[in-house]
């Protein structure tokens, strides 16, 4: 499926903050504008109540809620919906643009075999991401909620989730000069923390992964396991430390970079569908 | 007695005790654990693995910080015939009631409950494998 990059360029490059989110029931993709709407008013309330979210100049929040076709895996797949909130300063002239404080957005990519068992008038969307401050966040959050009987929770990456992405993604070709493949660890039980950083360069990384990968498009635990071994082995015979004893807590390669808190950036648009293919899968198996 | 890896050392040989269970200690935060078990194992005598070895998988309170796959380590208890446990060392009701749980099968290992063998624990296992 070929994917306009100008409508899905404000994925990129962007640390998106990740949420699992059940089903969304009685959602109408017709009325966006009147969510929108509602939206604005909740959260202009919120703000009377005393739950201002930014201090000082006074800031009349927008909100645009609008459907991308373009960002799913399949015609099974929900189109993504995105959230924006805009600010227009009072103080400012009428014709100040709106600066766009925090967007979200909701999305499914092959997460058809959940969305099948999932009874009518249940609309699947459960991947949220976010970019921007929290106090928006937990707004937009409970708006969702109250509306729609959803669910939101922060989506945890786990060490060995976080194998599978450096193992993908190290494997993945790309046309412009890579950065480095670099994954960082956490040791525990130590009076001072200590991170542990090692980089790999990206054509060497490569070259791992193509000879330990049998099936091209096809990946197995093992593989990972077998992949995940040689640099653990590499990193002892140099430093006489057992990485495999640390905990795995941020990737980074030339294609995304993931932080087990569950926090993800995008950067190159040909691998956007994998990429938001397994996160679409760590959200479907948080809710379940 | 508690030992990071196997084999003990030779030295102590003459004076060890009678070993009656061994619980290989596997922490799902560290594969190194789990590689470090599967290492050790190659040094156990194979009478052991009638009923008198047991793996106790710790740290599963936190399933985020998994780095182990669970799948492996079901396999490791089919493959050497022995039960695997599951606990959570920081919730103290959890860590004392599994060391009455192990106490419980030294004793029956130790051949201490009349009646109960180690070969006992064999015989379950392979009862629930055919479920």
């Amino acid at each position: 499926e070929s994917v306009d990059p100008q409508k899905t360029a404000f994925v990129l490059c962007k640390a998106w903050t990740l949420y699992s989110v059940t089903p969304l029931y009685g959602f109408r993709r017709a009325r966006l504008r009147h969510y929108a709407r509602l939206l604005s008013a909740f959260i202009a309330a919120e703000k009377q109540k005393g739950l201002a979210v930014e201090v000082g100049v006074e800031l009349d929040i927008k909100v645009a809620l609008s459907s991308l076709a373009e960002l799913r895996g399949s015609e099974l797949d929900q189109a993504a919906l995105l959230v924006q909130l805009s600010s227009r300063s009072r103080a400012s002239s009428r014709n100040s643009e709106d600066k766009l404080v925090w967007s979200g957005w909701f999305c499914s990519m092959f997460g058809d075999d959940f969305s099948e068992n999932v009874p009518e008038d249940f609309t699947c969307l459960p991947l949220f991401l976010t970019h921007g401050a929290e106090s928006y966040t937990s707004l937009v959050g409970s708006w969702f909620q109250k509306t729609f009987d959803c669910c939101f929770r922060r989506l945890a990456i786990s060490p060995l989730n976080l194998s599978w992405m450096v193992a993908m993604w190290a494997g993945c070709k790309l046309d412009r000069a890579a950065s480095a493949v670099e994954l960082v660890f956490s040791v525990p039980r130590l009076a001072q923390p200590l991170d542990i950083s090692y980089a790999i360069h990206p054509e060497d990384a490569k070259a791992l992964w193509d000879t330990v990968q049998k099936t091209p498009g096809e990946i197995t635990q093992g593989e990972v396991d077998v992949f995940m071994d040689c640099l653990y082995a590499h990193f002892h015979r140099h430093f006489k430390i057992h990485l495999s004893a640390a905990k795995l807590v941020k990737v980074s390669t030339g294609v995304a970079s993931a932080h087990c808190d569950g926090i993800v950036k995008i950067l190159h648009s040909q691998y956007l569908p994998e990429v938001l293919m397994l996160l679409t899968e760590l959200a479907i198996s948080q809710i379940q | 007695h508690l030992a990071t890896s196997l084999p003990l050392p030779s030295e102590r040989d003459h004076v060890r005790p009678r070993i009656d269970l061994i619980v290989f200690m596997i922490d799902i935060k560290s594969k190194y654990s789990l590689k470090n078990v599967e290492t050790s194992l190659a040094y156990v005598d194979a009478s052991f693995f009638l009923g008198k070895v047991c793996f106790l998988v710790t740290g599963v309170g936190r399933v985020n910080a998994c780095s182990i796959e669970m799948n492996a380590v079901c396999k490791l208890g089919e493959t050497y015939c022995s039960p695997v446990l599951f606990c959570e060392l920081e919730l103290e009701g959890i860590r004392a009631s599994t060391a009455q749980r192990l106490l419980r099968m030294l004793q029956i290992c130790a051949g201490h409950i009349p009646g109960v063998s180690a070969l006992s624990f064999v015989s379950l296992m392979r009862n629930s494998n055919d479920d």
